[in-house]
């Protein structure tokens, strides 16, 4: 086995170093000479290790916990460089001039907004998602990840995606497709990567001990499964040159722009959404101390939701070259979903019945419920400005940003923050955070932020929309462009000292982090000793 | 007949009613009054399988099994 690593290894660092010096545009050299470092670094690595004899400590009696360690410190490292990120550029909208002359061409705008989207969907979300349901699927399952050390591939294997996403796009790799900009070899990479969780995830799912598959696995699987296929049938494009990061779509014109949104709105639908409602079936009873509040709606809620948002993705494309009847479609799905969307975030409010009073006095379980009610507005919003009439007034505004805000900061936020404090204390075998007013203090600052965020973002975007269609009694449209924009200035600084409050919010996290991991032991957890329906071994 | 068209035609007939019983059917299935116990069996799930670290959770039913998880309120729904 080691010998083949070696080859392989051998292979990717020769290759990674002909193209290295054979590539067309910085970005390739660049991450071509990143991949060789890699790999001629893990080349070393192996071989020094090449006769050591297999370890013959017996780890099967226990769950397998640190790639969820691992996965919780990366998730919070993410987060706080998206959510950076993001704060600064909402501050390059308000004052140009933080577009710095010195880093034209790479830190401006244009090139920082895809770090920020992907960073906080793909790297905080991603690594998030992958760390909770490897956590989840162990427990609900009752043995330890399939596949041995796989999982440490996926985790690393999609650190690296991550960093060679990141850095292409501030070095002009991208194939302008809005959350799939990553150029044809990283897509490459993140598809092996994301067969390779699928197997982890589906092998444990295989080999567990229950009778049932949890609700939560249900999800975490769909969101696995369709995420795959929209990846694969999004990012079809040929490559120019094998040596260069510029490809060509397979896909043209409005068949490549309904390809897109529907990819686009499904990575809402299954990454933000079905990914996360797994966090949620597991997490929220979890915190709660009672099983979720009804079984039979989880199960309709689950199925609803898979068959209707795989068809909302052409209500992104109202008034464009796409027929009238498939963005009807879109519209009709996008309304229909309303139902499910809320039926799911009753199911989860409901999970506290009877145990209500613990929102006084747990400030996790207070932001699982404020995440569960950013879903509840913000899947009510979605169907509302999907519809053709309301669309034409809030598409391109700063509505639309809004949206998208509540829902990621509310909903993927606040789940993802009450995950990581209920985790924590768990993996690293504490009773409990360090801090538990530090927890209400980011509750706080982050709800704030939200707040701050949604209502000037709905302010400047029916502001804008409404000033966009004035017209006057000859006909003629009122405003300019420019007139739109300066009247959006105080509006974006109030977005911009949103953004920063939750950036401090997270901040107070990572110390209260730090301060329950520093010192502690990582805990070992072991698995059920006998068969299912057993009281777990003590 | 083009291909195009053909799709068209049976995406809006036979396809469309397949999944539509497809949905009605795990409907139902959801609400199977047979399938209670195990719908009450699986809602419990998350309560077990866990060998508490170190310090004990502050979850009072961590270690609920089929039996005793009549003290769990809210099973009604299941």
């Amino acid at each position: 086995m080691n010998y083949l690593k070696l080859v392989i290894l051998g292979l990717v660092t020769f290759f990674a170093a002909l193209a290295t010096n054979w590539a067309h545009d910085l970005a390739y050299q660049v991450h071509a000479l990143l991949i060789m470092l890699v790999s001629a670094g893990m080349f070393i690595w192996v071989l020094r290790r090449t006769d050591n004899p297999p370890s013959d400590e017996d780890l099967s009696g226990v769950y397998f916990d640190g790639v969820v360690r691992a996965g919780v410190i990366a998730t919070a490292f993410w987060g706080i460089a998206g959510f950076l990120v993001g704060t600064f550029i909402a501050f390059q909208l308000a004052f140009p001039a933080l577009n710095f002359e010195f880093l034209q061409g790479f830190g401006n705008f244009g090139r920082l907004r895809p770090l920020h989207t992907s960073a906080v969907i793909f790297a905080f979300g991603g690594n998030a998602l992958i760390a909770t349901s490897l956590y989840v699927v162990q427990r609900t399952s009752g043995v330890r990840l399939w596949g041995g050390n796989t999982a440490w591939f996926v985790f690393w294997g999609y650190q690296l995606f991550i960093v060679l996403a990141a850095t292409g796009y501030l070095m002009g790799a991208t194939q302008s497709k809005e959350y799939a900009e990553p150029e044809w070899y990283v897509d490459i990479w993140l598809t092996i990567i994301w067969v390779t969780y699928l197997a982890v995830y589906l092998g444990t799912i295989v080999k567990r001990r229950e009778k049932h598959i949890y609700v939560a696995n249900w999800f975490f699987l769909s969101f696995i499964i369709t995420v795959a296929m929209l990846h694969l049938v999004n990012n079809l494009s040929i490559p120019v040159s094998i040596w260069g990061s510029k490809s060509v779509q397979v896909f043209s014109g409005v068949q490549d722009a309904m390809t897109q949104w529907w990819y686009g709105h499904n990575a809402v639908g299954f990454f933000l959404t079905a990914g996360f409602l797994g966090m949620m079936y597991y997490f929220v009873p979890k915190q709660a101390g009672r099983p979720v509040y009804s079984y039979k709606l989880s199960i309709i809620h689950f199925w609803a939701l898979i068959f209707l948002y795989i068809w909302a993705g052409p209500h992104h494309l109202h008034y464009t070259a796409l027929p009238d009847w498939a963005s009807t479609l879109g519209m009709v799905f996008s309304i229909v979903l309303w139902m499910p969307s809320w039926g799911g975030m009753i199911n989860g409010l409901m999970t506290l019945q009877g145990a209500w009073d613990k929102l006084r006095t747990d400030p996790i379980m207070r932001m699982f419920v404020l995440s569960l009610g950013f879903y509840g507005m913000s899947t009510f919003e979605g169907p509302m400005m999907s519809i053709r009439a309301v669309n034409s007034l809030s598409h391109y505004t700063d509505w639309t940003i809004g949206h998208v805000h509540s829902g990621a900061l509310g909903w993927n936020g606040m789940i993802t923050f009450g995950a990581i404090y209920f985790l924590t204390p768990k993996l690293w075998g504490r009773e409990r955070m360090y801090s538990m007013s530090a927890i209400n203090w980011h509750f706080w600052l982050a709800t704030l932020g939200i707040v701050l965020y949604a209502s000037s973002m709905w302010v400047t975007g029916i502001m804008e929309g409404l000033m966009w269609r004035e017209v006057d009694d000859q006909g003629f449209l009122v405003n300019s462009f420019a007139d739109t924009v300066s009247a959006k200035l105080p509006m974006y600084i109030v977005r911009g000292l949103g953004g920063v409050m939750f950036l401090s919010g997270a901040l107070i996290m990572c110390w209260n982090m730090w301060m329950t991991i520093r010192g502690a032991k990582p805990a070992t957890v072991s698995l059920p000793s006998s068969k299912s329906n057993a009281v777990p071994a003590e | 007949m083009e291909t195009y068209t053909f799709m068209r035609e049976l995406a809006d007939s036979w396809v469309l009613l397949a999944m539509f019983a497809f949905f009605l059917g795990a409907a139902v299935w959801a609400f199977l009054p047979s399938h209670r116990s195990a719908r009450e069996d699986a809602s419990l799930i998350p309560f077990r399988n866990e060998a508490a670290p170190s310090a004990s959770s502050e979850t009072p039913v961590t270690n609920a099994d089929a039996n005793n998880s009549r003290e769990l309120k809210g099973l009604d729904n299941v």
